[in-house]
């Protein structure tokens, strides 16, 4: 290293403490005012991964989703309940891009505003669901199924050339671990039972590696022990992901809820913990009527 | 976490498939021109021309079969307008054989007989490049290309699905029909073209020629088998098989239908292309009856009758469906109709999966019986 490069080096290193100086300077400003909005990426910084505000649709005359104001924490497992009609599906179908509201809002993360894309953009930013019958390709077998899922190019291209590397089959293994399929990933998915279907849809959602999950009834048609089992992955993934969970098995509720919230007549009812929300006068009110 | 084994990507074909693709690649590029043109007509292996015609013909409906598989078998969506691209293929390639025949017509002009009749002066401007040999072999792929994009885009991106989509296609085949009925079209109205004469300045009706047009239908049918299967068992073609079973799922794993039902619309359309044009110069002849929507129901036809989402099943399903009408209709050509529903209806009821899948299907329950007597 000759004196030369050495003061080269110096020179620069203070050019760069000079920026750094510059660009760190927020003007006595709140700090979010510097912060460069990227679009297409997730913002978490204000501790929400999903706001709905004021959303309402309405499908000829009858309003399935009034006035629904509702937000979801990062790493949050929310559960959502409600008597049938209640609007939870149809909220599910807004969040994914599937319907668009008439009115209202709703963002994922604190930038991404989700009515302005479709459901493919809004799989891939980060938003996995699993539908309330258990959606499998049903001619593939568990493997292809979740190497379909896999999150990687999805473009005609991409799947043209396509090739698991490493890193992709020790995911593919992670997940046909976690959801208890590892001997049957030769099977076809039709001839699962509804209960691993189930598992492998959630498996699908894994391999996605979304932010939020949007779960409809999936332990609809379990039994008890793959109940417990799915219980216990939900709390799992409690912390990396976002869950929310609608379903209407009291008992698994009670298992992983943190904060139940109540749908009824396309709004929120009420709030909170599973046992304030159980004794509250109105949920007791449209769950057994007068 | 415990080690499971993955499976390994499939192979294009086995072993034993390999052998059969090559054996039968022999077959059409060397054996059949030996037969058919070295060994004497008296000779009880001696291929004949009627043979040749016959079987190059059908070859070209196997790639059609094997296109519609793509589209159907694979991805869902049927198509009742396949024949409008075969027949967009072999107009194409039409148009360059009536511009060979130069001025040996009846008329001894520069210009197709037709034109003449309707007594035109100058070539229509969509004839302009029909001299050259590549400009055709370009539009044969564009023509068919082009107008799949377009009609396919607007009828995917409005999300057409099914049986509606079923019917536009075939409105939109009887459309073009009518179009080139018309004498002002420019493509010689219904009698189409046909008496051609030579191609690439060389005569097109000589037995070497017909050997040779032969051979070129049977390397493209075997080609474009091998191209179906790398796409279909390329992650791109589980994405098609997904997108037939349950496209919601598909859209809600990030893939955006479109461009996939698209990619494989348009393919398909130009693998018919290609058939159509290698058809009218076996066959000398092309003209808007092609077009009718009875010949793109017969592809949809061969197709089930071969079992769908297999790509052999097709192939077997033109061979057989083609074979047993050239016999039937010397036999009894009247009844061939009845009996062409009469099948469709039969497959439809009992044999979903189609001749192959029947096969498939026995061989099961015969090694399950071994299976159970040892």
């Amino acid at each position: 290293m000759t004196p030369d490069l050495m003061s080269q080096g110096a020179e620069r290193l203070e050019k760069h403490k000079f920026k750094q100086v510059q660009t760190s300077a927020s003007g006595d400003r709140d700090a979010s005012f510097s912060r460069i909005h990227q679009p297409g990426v997730l913002d978490l910084t204000h501790g929400r991964i999903l706001y709905l505000e004021d959303v309402n649709v309405s499908f000829d005359g009858f309003k399935a989703i009034n006035n629904l104001s509702l937000d979801i924490g990062v790493g949050e497992l929310r559960c959502i309940i409600g008597p049938n009609g209640a609007g939870k599906t149809t909220m599910m179908d807004i969040i994914t891009g599937k319907t668009k509201p008439d009115s209202g809002q709703v963002f994922f993360g604190s930038t991404i505003n989700l009515l302005h894309h479709n459901e493919p953009d809004i799989a891939r930013m980060g938003i996995g669901r699993k539908f309330q019958k258990p959606t499998v390709f049903e001619q593939l077998t568990v493997f292809e199924n979740l190497e379909l899922a896999l999150k990687t190019g999805k473009g005609v291209a991409a799947s043209m050339l396509f090739k698991l590397n490493g890193t992709q089959k020790d995911r593919l293994s992670e997940v046909l671990h976690t959801i208890h399929l590892e001997n049957d990933l030769l099977r076809q998915a039709g001839n699962l039972s509804h209960g691993q279907k189930q598992w492998l849809e959630i498996g699908m959602l894994l391999m996605q590696d979304p932010k939020l999950l949007l779960l409809d009834e999936p332990v609809a048609g379990m039994t008890d022990q793959e109940t417990e089992r799915t219980a216990e992955l939900f709390l799992s993934l409690k912390g990396k992901h976002s869950l929310m969970v609608v379903e209407h098995d009291m008992a698994f509720i009670r298992q992983i809820a943190d904060v139940v919230t109540v749908l009824c007549d396309g709004s929120v009812l009420a709030q909170g913990s599973f046992d304030a929300v159980q004794v509250d006068e109105r949920v007791i009110e449209v769950y057994l009527g007068r | 976490m415990t080690n499971i084994t993955l499976p390994q990507p499939v192979r294009l074909l086995s072993p034993l498939g390999w052998t059969v693709f090559i054996g039968l690649l022999l077959f059409v590029s060397l054996l059949a021109p030996a037969l058919n043109l070295w060994l004497p007509v008296s000779h009880p292996l001696h291929m004949s021309d009627f043979a040749v015609s016959l079987v190059g013909k059908i070859m070209c409906f196997a790639i059609c079969a094997l296109a519609m598989d793509l589209i159907w078998g694979y991805t869902g969506i049927l198509s009742l307008g396949h024949g409008l691209f075969f027949a967009l293929g072999g107009y194409a390639m039409g148009m360059y054989l009536m511009r060979q025949i130069g001025t040996d017509g009846n008329y001894t002009s520069e210009l197709p007989d037709f034109m003449v009749f309707l007594d035109w002066k100058t070539l229509p401007w969509h004839w302009y490049f029909s001299d050259s040999f590549v400009a055709t072999l370009l539009l044969v792929v564009f023509a068919p290309g082009l107008l799949a994009l377009v009609f396919g885009y607007f009828a995917f991106r409005s999300r057409i699905k099914g049986v509606y989509f079923s019917i536009i296609t075939q409105a939109m085949t009887f459309a073009f029909m009518l179009l080139f009925f018309r004498n002002e079209t420019g493509f010689g109205g219904n009698n189409g073209f046909t008496d051609f004469k030579r191609i690439l300045g060389t005569p097109i009706a000589t037995p070497n020629m017909r050997m040779l047009l032969f051979v070129l239908t049977g390397t493209c049918l075997l080609g474009c088998y091998l191209a179906a299967r790398w796409l279909v068992q390329s992650k791109y073609g589980r994405v098609l098989q997904a997108i037939r079973d349950a496209e919601s799922r598909v859209m809600f794993s990030g893939y955006s239908p479109l461009p996939y039902k698209l990619s494989i619309w348009v393919i398909s359309a130009v693998m018919c292309g290609i058939a159509g044009a290698l058809y009218v110069s076996q066959v000398g002849i092309i003209n808007p009856s092609e077009m009718s929507p009875a010949n793109s129901i017969e592809i949809a036809i061969w197709a089930a009758v071969g079992g769908r989402a297999t790509l052999i099943g097709p192939i077997v399903g033109a061979f057989m469906v083609n074979g047993a009408k050239s016999w039937l209709t010397m036999v009894a050509p009247e009844y061939w109709l009845y009996v062409l529903g009469a099948l469709f209806i039969a497959v439809t009821l009992y044999m979903p999966q189609g001749v192959v899948g029947l096969l498939g299907s026995l061989k099961q329950r015969l090694q399950a019986g071994k299976g159970e007597s040892s």
